[in-house]
């Protein structure tokens, strides 16, 4: 970001999630359930320069730290973030996002007749990962095939 | 090879080429048996659970044939019996309550994926006969060892598989099985609406089978050694007149087979069939879906005992 800096405060703790695919930010907000409403601290940069990406996007979340689901699901819109977890304005960690092989809980099937819909019935949905990019996941249950697409819509509306 | 004993039977995909011959060895035996009137009773004492959410006849009746013929004794249910059964029961209790009475589940459900959580919460093996449009294994065991044993092998020959490949299972199962040996190319014969789905497609582009989807059956027929005839259903088309189109266009007659096939095709369907094969093909040299329907009962018998681990 030189040259042409977008200021923005650091924060003493918290995350950074960095290197956001260009325009991801607000679905990343939206998976961890941040409307502003909760009074964190939060600073969203958009659609700013990167070497890496071209441009990308960064949430600055103050006071907040992530859950291995919360992670797991950002790899899921977000393959290329990097989150930094910032102690005392200093970063004291730095980790990629990696989807796991298996995906359990996260993401509902999208066929209707899959197990996995049936009301009552005790079961978790379970997704195997068939492809990091782009991300493509296949039930264990019903065999189906889900894509990006589905996979966005579902953790936009918040239903997954 | 893994041992067979124990095993649960969710996808063909399951085993090896290497266990299915296994089982095929012990299917001719059984088969030898049958003929001479003296099948082994192998599963005396133990009880068999036929758990038919959905209705079925052939392969329900088929697995309690060859339990019986091995000594075993059948329990369980079917189709609307299995709805006032269920009452209100979910699933996971009624597996739970099958499992505790018998030695091995036989499942057939209409929800795809219901066998393997079944098999998940059984402690004893579960075969499953049929979840929803995704797997029918045992179809399509039976199905290979039928073309086994009328090509002495499945390595080499040209398949075509006709109909619903998107919501038939049995469709499905035999193409993914073929993936398990060397066919020498599958036609993958279908309406543009009903082709394969991606998850089965993915599995034939893994595999490096040579196949090909095509909406007409004249144009690949006289490649053909086997044509696997599967029904397509009225309800799958928004459009009844596109339904009558197609339905005509697929139809199996002598006079098509005498026409355009090799004298040696074998004609394949997992039965029931309503039309889409005529009448005057059963008594012709083409007809293989009586031997099929007929195999179906030592191929079974030979997968129960394996399972059961009493044979060999």
């Amino acid at each position: 970001m030189s040259g042409r800096q977008l200021l923005v405060e650091r924060i003493r703790d918290g995350t950074v999630i960095d290197h956001i695919p260009a325009g991801r930010a607000l679905i990343v907000l939206r998976i961890l359930g941040i409307t502003g409403r909760e009074g964190l601290r939060v600073a969203v940069v958009m659609n700013v320069e990167s070497r890496k990406l071209g441009r990308k996007d960064i949430v600055k979340i103050e006071n907040r730290h992530l859950s291995p689901e919360e992670v797991n699901k950002i790899a899921l819109v977000a393959p290329t973030a990097t989150i930094n977890i910032v102690r005392g304005y200093e970063v004291v960690e730095k980790r990629k996002v990696e989807l796991p092989e298996t995906l359990e809980n996260v993401l509902r099937c999208t066929n209707p007749t899959c197990i996995t819909r049936k009301p009552r019935e005790p079961v978790k949905p379970r997704f195997r990962l068939v492809s990091r990019r782009p991300v493509r996941l296949q039930c264990i249950y019903c065999g189906s095939i889900i894509d990006e697409r589905d996979v966005l819509e579902q953790l936009v509306s918040g239903s997954g | 090879m893994r041992a067979w004993q124990g095993r649960d039977v969710i996808s063909i995909l399951d085993f090896t080429r290497d266990e299915l011959e296994q089982l095929f060895a012990a299917a001719e035996e059984m088969e030898e048996k049958l003929s001479r009137g003296k099948p082994p009773r192998l599963l005396e004492g133990r009880i068999v659970a036929l758990a038919f959410f959905e209705p079925s006849t052939r392969t329900r009746l088929s697995f309690e044939a060859a339990v019986k013929r091995l000594g075993g004794e059948t329990i369980g249910f079917s189709g609307e019996e299995a709805t006032s059964l269920a009452k209100g029961e979910n699933l996971a209790d009624t597996i739970r309550m099958l499992d505790s009475y018998a030695d091995l589940i036989v499942m057939r459900h209409r929800y795809e994926g219901a066998a393997l959580y079944a098999a998940e919460i059984a402690e004893h093996p579960l075969i499953n006969a049929g979840d929803g449009r995704q797997h029918h294994p045992t179809q399509a065991m039976l199905d290979l060892y039928t073309v086994r044993k009328l090509f002495g092998t499945v390595d080499g020959l040209v398949y075509g598989v006709l109909g619903d490949l998107r919501y038939g299972r049995a469709a499905s199962s035999f193409i993914l099985s073929l993936t398990l040996y060397r066919p020498s190319k599958v036609y993958l014969i279908s309406p543009r609406l009903l082709r394969v789905r991606p998850e089965v497609r993915m599995v034939l582009e893994e595999s490096g089978v040579r196949f090909v989807e095509t909406e007409s059956l004249e144009e690949v027929l006289p490649e053909l050694d086997v044509l696997y005839v599967t029904r397509i259903q009225r309800e799958r088309f928004p459009d009844p007149q596109e339904y009558e189109k197609v339905r005509g266009s697929y139809r199996v007659t002598l006079d098509l087979l005498e026409r355009l096939a090799k004298p040696d095709l074998k004609v394949l369907h997992p039965l029931p069939r309503v039309d889409e094969i005529d009448y005057r093909v059963d008594g012709s040299r083409y007809a293989a879906y009586f031997l099929q329907a007929r195999l179906g009962v030592p191929v079974r018998m030979a997968l129960v005992s394996l399972v059961l681990g009493v044979w060999p």
